[in-house]
């Protein structure tokens, strides 16, 4: 099978959800490092994630009220803040689970303290706020989202030099996505 | 608590080439991601946060009756070198290996079970055991799981189970993986279909190593991709009865190298070995390829008295920072390939060539013509 990307023999095989749909992408080695595709990476999610009505435009924001996160920020990395963000991001979940996984609900282990019968969310009064970007200051987040620190980036780019001089390939892609994620490029306030 | 050089020192559990299909199937390990209520998962936490949530659960990370006795280290106190020969070892993630302040690594004795404190999520929790045995590696970690949980609130949810930072862990938050060698499947050119036909039923498969479009030494990696609304013991039931199937491909292809190319395969393992036992520079990719040469040779009983967990445990010290963990300094890349030649001209001296005399028989004092160039 060849690579999507360019002619070589395809040996990732992984699957890509765009908009809903889940499509299989086939890339060899050296396209799915440089695009930084590993099998636990969430690939394509950042596109997938959010139903148009959630997508957030300049004024209206998700945002997880546990935590700060907000829906520009997981649709940029494919990632929840903290465990409540599966709630306070829960309007079109169940769409984006189907496509991803076998079913949308759990039929696996249960913590002995759950026993299987009580819904385990923490009971919050409200798990998510839709706020006006230009008049309302943003809820006090519980825990502080993570400031990239300068020094964290600066090392990671000396890492990254190193990697790459050393030709070890898979390393620097791990570490240019870490640098990424570190720095998003337009953080929303 | 144990020491790195003591830890390092002892070949692990999985090492000894021991264990279901071990001539194929190199390990099967399972992780399972779990993360503690009420705290934001470590990619969104401040550094003091993580420090504070490290501080907490370590203690009782160290108190698991399973980690008695074992190795537990704050990657703040761990050199890069040390870090990337665990990574090397496969007892921490190379994501996890890159961090520092806030993340610690716990490691059983028979470094079976190892805990990485702030990786991607809270907790992963790996176990490694050797050939195709991925339930008695989820029977390690299942174990550890419900210790830990008892005492630290792991966030759940009753619909989406366990909560984890990416959404394509939720659910079990598992990931069972096999390592494969599957150098016939490659020689005879049968393993495009093969990977193909993996890939659709859900599974991901992977090169170990190497660049572009090979898989390094032949080494694969499949693991599952879905985590949500299958149990574990049916995750890992479809995984291990998919496995069994390339086993047998493997073992197919293999029977047909020894019956219709006979000659090309000890022509192959011949120079494997040759090339292994004779190098002076030796790259990466080189040795790699070699090795695999050589294990099929051990496998298919072509080269005399060879012991597939040797060439195991070599496949691990030719890596660069088992390397310069070694050496004991950092090695530019010349300096790695003439140290890894030297390792494997040193461990193959025991080892009788193939071809040039009958296998069968054990030849006391080596290969008749070896020069002593160490
Ligand atoms: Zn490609
Ligand atoms: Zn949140």
């Amino acid at each position: 099978m060849k690579c999507d990307v360019c002619e070589n023999e395809a040996s990732v095989f992984l699957t890509q959800i765009i908009n809903g749909q889940m499509t299989t992408v086939n890339l060899c080695e050296s396209c799915s490092k440089a695009k930084g595709v590993t099998e636990e990476t969430g690939f394509g999610l950042a596109e997938a994630f959010l139903t148009p009505s959630m997508r957030s435009e300049d004024s209206m924001e998700v945002v997880c009220n546990a935590c700060g996160f907000t829906a520009s920020q997981l649709k940029k990395i494919g990632r929840m803040g903290c465990p409540e963000c599966y709630h306070s991001f829960r309007e079109g979940l169940d769409g984006l689970l189907r496509n991803m996984h076998k079913g949308t609900r759990h039929v696996g282990k249960r913590p002995a303290s759950v026993g299987g019968t009580a819904p385990q969310l923490l009971p919050r009064q409200r798990t998510s706020v839709v706020r006006e970007e230009t008049s309302t200051p943003p809820p006090p987040p519980l825990p502080v989202p993570a400031q990239a620190q300068p020094s964290d980036v600066s090392k990671l780019r000396a890492d990254l030099d190193l990697a790459v001089k050393e030709e070890r390939y898979e390393d620097a892609a791990k570490l240019k996505a870490e640098i990424e994620r570190l720095q998003p490029k337009a953080p929303s306030k | 608590m144990m020491r790195f050089a003591t830890l390092i020192k002892n070949p692990a559990d999985w090492m000894k080439g021991t264990g279901p299909h071990s001539e194929i199937v190199m390990t099967s390990r399972v992780r399972l991601a779990r993360n503690l209520r009420g705290f934001p998962f470590p990619g969104f936490s401040q550094e003091r946060q993580r420090v504070d949530l490290l501080e907490q659960v370590r203690p009782v990370v160290e108190q698991l009756p399973e980690m008695r006795d074992g190795y537990s280290e704050d990657y703040t106190d761990l050199s890069k070198i040390r870090k990337q020969v665990l990574v090397e070892r496969h007892l921490v993630s190379r994501e996890h290996a890159a961090r520092s302040s806030g993340c610690a690594v716990v490691v059983d004795r028979k470094q079976s079970i190892s805990i990485m404190i702030n990786e991607e999520d809270h907790f992963r929790i790996q176990g490694i055991r050797p050939g195709l045995n991925l339930h008695s590696a989820y029977e390690l970690v299942d174990r550890v799981d419900s210790e830990l949980e008892s005492g630290l609130p792991f966030a759940f949810d009753s619909k989406l189970g366990y909560l984890t930072a990416c959404p394509t862990n939720l659910g079990t938050g598992m990931r069972a993986s096999v390592m494969l060698h599957l150098p016939a499947l490659v020689l005879t050119e049968q393993i495009n279909p093969v990977i193909k036909a993996v890939g659709k039923i859900g599974l991901a498969v992977r090169g170990l190593y190497g660049e572009g479009t090979e898989a390094l030494g032949n080494l694969f990696q499949i693991s599952n991709q879905h985590t949500l609304g299958e149990a574990e013991p049916e995750i890992i039931a479809q995984i291990e009865k998919v496995i069994e199937g390339v086993v047998r491909s493997e073992q197919n292809a293999r029977a047909k190298l020894k019956e219709d190319h006979h000659t090309m395969l000890q022509d192959q393992v011949g120079r494997a070995y040759a090339i292994l036992r004779y190098a002076h520079v030796l790259s990466s990719k080189e040795a790699l390829n070699l090795l695999s040469m050589l294990r099929l040779g051990a496998d298919l009983d072509l080269v005399g008295n060879c012991d597939r967990s040797l060439i195991d445990m070599m496949l691990l010290e030719i890596q660069p920072a088992h390397l310069q963990l070694n050496a004991a300094r950092e090695l530019s890349p010349d300096e790695r390939d003439s140290m890894r030649a030297e390792i494997t001209r040193a461990r193959l001296q025991s080892i009788h060539g193939p071809g040039s005399f009958p296998t069968s028989q054990s030849t006391p004092g080596g290969p008749p013509s070896a020069p002593n160039d160490e």
